[in-house]
């Protein structure tokens, strides 16, 4: 009961500290109230807080700040400090580094004071000079709305200047308001949770403007009830919106991992009408020689450490690069002319692959962990969260089909590629070496695969059956964008992982999954030489 | 009758095909049956299991090289029918539990785990081994009919058909490892007590399955040798070596290569049905895609186009493993790696190409079809 009593004598208090304009008193008024802040009473401490407010915001700001987070401290004489960062003591009143007298202990609050303080709090922070902390603070109070912080926007929201703040009042108002008896306190909500950004409000909404078996509503007046149902409405459309563009951007990124694994496979088909199923093996590798680039930074120093993708880079490459010439030197040309008997003879070498890393690094998965400047994301919206490492994802295969564009069509060894997959035997009687073309195309896939392998280990754990796990959907990908169409790949890499993302919501991700299978089997009988197919003589080849 | 046996092979080739019958189909279970357990001749039931599994896989092996070697259709997906197969034998061997499961309830155990009320509509009928029987040919037969009829009609063909086998295995296995779809999820069907009465766990029952097997397996070897040898296989390697050239010729290849892959598709079945009460168990992971694909590298090994050397190379590389993996597990799969790039450079012809020679020395090469590398 005095509790309560108290704690409204308070609030009224604070209120009413609203409109008094702060005076800025003398330093004697601060020192006062902050040596009341290390009383052992809870009513002096409480006192202390009101009357620190009152005189001068800026330090109380600070100070209060502190107490709040436990870093309000005394010493044996009853002198206060902030714990600054590095355990570092500033003398509360001077805000000066001096050294207390004694051992210091955190000053502990109760719930009366702290009821106070955070009001008091509250208040502080919706009036600061710093629009953003104002806005942090409205946004915690229209996250966490109550009675007793609405009475306080109620009174502040008509000076706020900053309009982001004063959309974010309104809010916090509009959340309390809704349950109010006041028809024109409810419309008014209604109207301020249109303008606002929120999202949680769906249900809550729903409620009010839906009738029960009998028709009844629980909003009664019809003008607040349409009112509160285009409310309903705008929170939908955010959802709605915050859907689309999550969807999109996770969904392009699952298609450039697709991409990634996906396009050196088609310039191996196109060129060779190979069908290489240890190319997964080569994202796998990629992944685990980033791995072991990670490690072996490490043991040198974690400084070092966070660079580890630029070299871990060149050297998947490399060791796919080298890995691809190798089989295709020892293995692949043999079988020229072939093409189901290089499926069975690739498929025998990842299992080899497999069995070999599962040798060296072990059965289990391992953990690439993100370099700290790509942990973390990009805000976009309020609950729109974007990792950065999808971003670097989506940037990383850009510059990869950038650089694979490049070679195709800015190089002579492109030139001479191009040449062998339109017509191989035409381009060997003018000259061109297609062996040798062969071997470097086959190693360029690899290594494509290689620096896939890069970009998988930064979304995921990295195990030895990773690449199985990706053989399937980048045939897939192969098959639907046209064999040896570099072009068609990309359409159908981030067709994909679009149509994947876009299923996944409605019915679950497996499902997903299958239906995209099935949709392919169908798709194939559609276009049986994928999206785009090639014209003339050489599309029954 | 006995022109159309000596058709199929000649008088020496039936000698054989007749010792190896009598030698699996009659000595071995004499030897598990009869013999007593303390003599040294005596065959302990887990090798009657393992070579009863090596017959259902013998069969798998025979449907892939009728299609693969007869046909040219490189199938990447065909555990999937052996293993609907296998499922719908697993659906009756689940009904005839009863209420002896461990929750003493009508529905099979996992549904009740699950908190399903009743069977869903599609497992009604499977309490009897009748349909149970019929299903295992119907459900993979009309599946894979569906399928082939799809794929061939749009003339996929080579490796875009090899793919899609592949996406349709990887799809079924994704759908089967899901709880909603009715057939025990991850765990598969389980836990089976009797088939038609007789208690599975007895050596009697399990001998009596395998015999069935291997004679399954050898009507099987004859009803494929059958079709081969007569015209329709005759055509059917014709669309294998040239499919232009057949359909030119006013062949309507769609057909023979829809027939040769349905039936198939029904051969696995049986097999999956046959190899499910011997194991005891059936589960998604029977779909992956790699079991299909070493389905493929026995017809490969054995000899691709030669329904003996399908057979054998089941049963050798299937020896291989259960000897490797239990002796060097580390190694198998380098061996089976190996065994895929060796076989594809060195031995397109596989195992029987190996004892050609030794094979024209005593006229049996007429038994194998003229080398062929077009695939």
């Amino acid at each position: 009961m005095t509790r309560t009593f108290l704690f409204t004598v308070l609030s009224l208090l604070s209120l009413a500290l609203v409109w008094a304009k702060p005076a800025r008193a003398g330093q004697g008024e601060v020192d006062q109230a902050i040596s009341l802040l290390a009383s052992e009473s809870h009513v002096e401490m409480a006192k202390g807080v009101t009357e620190l407010a009152l005189a001068d915001p800026d330090k109380a700001l600070v100070v209060l700040s502190a107490l709040e987070a436990g870093k309000l401290k005394k010493d044996g004489r009853g002198v206060v400090f902030v714990e600054a960062d590095g355990k570092k003591l500033l003398q509360a009143s001077t805000l000066a580094e001096v050294a207390p007298s004694g051992t210091t202990r955190s000053i502990s609050l109760n719930n009366t004071s702290r009821r106070t303080l955070s009001a008091a709090l509250s208040k502080l922070r919706l009036t600061a000079k710093s629009v953003a902390v104002r806005l942090e603070s409205a946004r915690e109070l229209a996250a966490y709305p109550d009675a007793e912080s609405s009475a306080l926007i109620r009174g502040l929201i008509g000076g706020e200047r900053d309009a982001g703040v004063k959309r974010l009042m309104s809010l916090a108002l509009a959340k309390v308001d809704l349950k109010s008896s006041d028809p024109k306190l409810r419309l008014q909500a209604a109207k301020s949770i249109q303008d606002s950004d929120d999202i949680t409000l769906e249900a809550d909404l729903k409620a009010l403007v839906t009738p029960d078996e009998k028709g009844r509503y629980v909003e009664k007046d019809p003008a607040v009830r349409a009112e509160l149902d285009r409310a309903l409405q705008s929170v939908k459309r955010r959802i709605f919106l915050i859907n689309v563009i999550s969807n999109t951007i996770y969904g392009l990124s699952l298609g450039s991992v697709l991409l990634l694994a996906a396009l050196g496979l088609a310039i191996t088909f196109g060129l060779m009408k190979v069908i290489n199923m240890a190319h997964g093996e080569m994202l796998m590798l990629g992944a685990y020689s980033t791995y072991f680039v990670r490690e072996r930074m490490l043991s040198i120093g974690p400084e070092v450490a966070e660079y580890y993708l630029i070299l871990a880079m060149p050297f998947a490459f490399a060791t796919t690069f080298g890995m691809g010439v190798l089989l295709e030197r020892l293995v692949i040309r043999h079988l020229y002319g072939r093409p189901l008997e290089t499926l069975l003879s690739t498929w025998g070498l990842s299992l080899i692959l497999i069995q070999l890393v599962r040798m060296i690094f072990g059965a289990q998965n391992v953990t690439v962990a993100n370099p700290d400047w790509l942990s973390g994301g990009m805000e976009l919206m309020p609950a729109l969260v974007v990792p950065y490492s999808r971003i670097a994802v989506l940037t990383f295969t850009a510059l990869v089909v950038g650089f694979v564009w490049f070679i195709l069509r800015g190089t002579s060894v492109g030139l001479k590629v191009r040449a062998v997959t339109q017509n191989r035997e035409i381009a060997a009687s003018l000259g061109i070496a297609t062996n040798r073309v062969d071997m470097w195309t086959f190693g360029l896939g690899s290594g494509l695969a290689g620096l896939g392998g890069v970009a998988l280990s930064q979304l995921g754990n990295v195990g030895p059956e990773l690449g199985q796990q990706h053989i399937i959907d980048s045939f897939v990908v192969v098959v639907v964008g046209g064999v040896g169409n570099i072009l068609g790949t990309i359409f159908a890499g981030f067709g994909l992982g679009l149509a994947n993302k876009i299923l996944e919501p409605s019915v679950g991700a497996v499902m997903g999954k299958i239906l995209l299978l099935v949709l392919l089997i169908f798709f194939i009988q559609w276009r049986p030489q994928g999206l785009f197919a090639l014209k003339g003589r050489a599309a029954d080849s | 009758m006995a022109s159309t046996l000596l058709h199929l092979h000649r008088p020496k080739a039936w000698i054989g095909f007749a010792v190896v019958l009598l030698l699996f189909g009659v000595l071995v279970p004499m030897l598990n049956q009869v013999v007593p357990a303390e003599s040294a001749l005596y065959l302990p039931d887990h090798y009657i299991l393992i070579l009863g599994k090596f017959a259902c896989f013998a069969m798998v092996a025979l449907a892939v090289d009728l299609v693969w070697g007869f046909a040219g259709i490189l199938s990447l997906g065909h555990c999937v029918f052996f293993a609907l197969g296998g499922y719908a034998m697993g659906m009756y061997l689940m009904r005839s539990i009863g209420k002896s499961g461990v929750y003493v309830s009508d529905l099979p155990d996992f549904m009740v785990f699950l908190d399903w009320k009743e069977l869903p509509w599609y497992w009604h009928g499977f309490e009897n081994l009748w349909f149970a029987v019929l299903m295992c040919m119907v459900v993979p037969g009309v599946l894979g009919g569906l399928f082939g009829y799809l794929a061939f009609r749009s003339r996929i063909k080579g490796v875009y058909l090899s793919i899609i086998t592949q996406a349709l295995t990887f799809a079924a296995m994704l759908l089967f490892f899901r709880n909603e779809t009715g057939f025990g999820g991850n765990n598969g069907l389980t836990d089976f007590k009797n088939l038609y009465g007789y208690p599975l766990r007895e050596s009697s029952t399990k001998v009596f399955l395998y015999t069935l097997s291997v004679v399954v397996l050898a009507v099987f070897y004859l009803l494929t040798r059958y079709l081969t040898q007569s015209k329709f296989g005759v055509v059917l390697r014709a669309v294998r070596d040239d499919e232009a050239k057949a359909r030119f010729s006013g062949y309507d290849t769609l057909s023979y290569k829809w027939f040769a892959w349905t039936l198939s598709t029904v051969l696995c079945g049986i097999a999956g049905a046959l190899y499910v009460p011997q194991v005891g168990i059936i589960n998604p992971s029977e779909m992956e895609p790699a079991n299909s694909i070493e389905a493929v590298i026995w017809v490969a090994i054995g000899g691709r186009g030669t329904l003996v050397g399908a057979v054998i190379g089941a049963f050798v590389v299937n020896g291989a493993k259960s000897f490797f993996t239990a002796a060097a597990p580390d190694l198998w799969l380098f061996f089976l790696g190996a065994l895929f790039v060796v076989v594809t450079l060195a031995l397109p012809d596989g195992l029987i190409g190996l004892r050609r020679v030794g094979w024209r020395r005593f006229g049996l090469d007429r038994l194998l079809p003229k080398r062929s590398h077009a695939s």
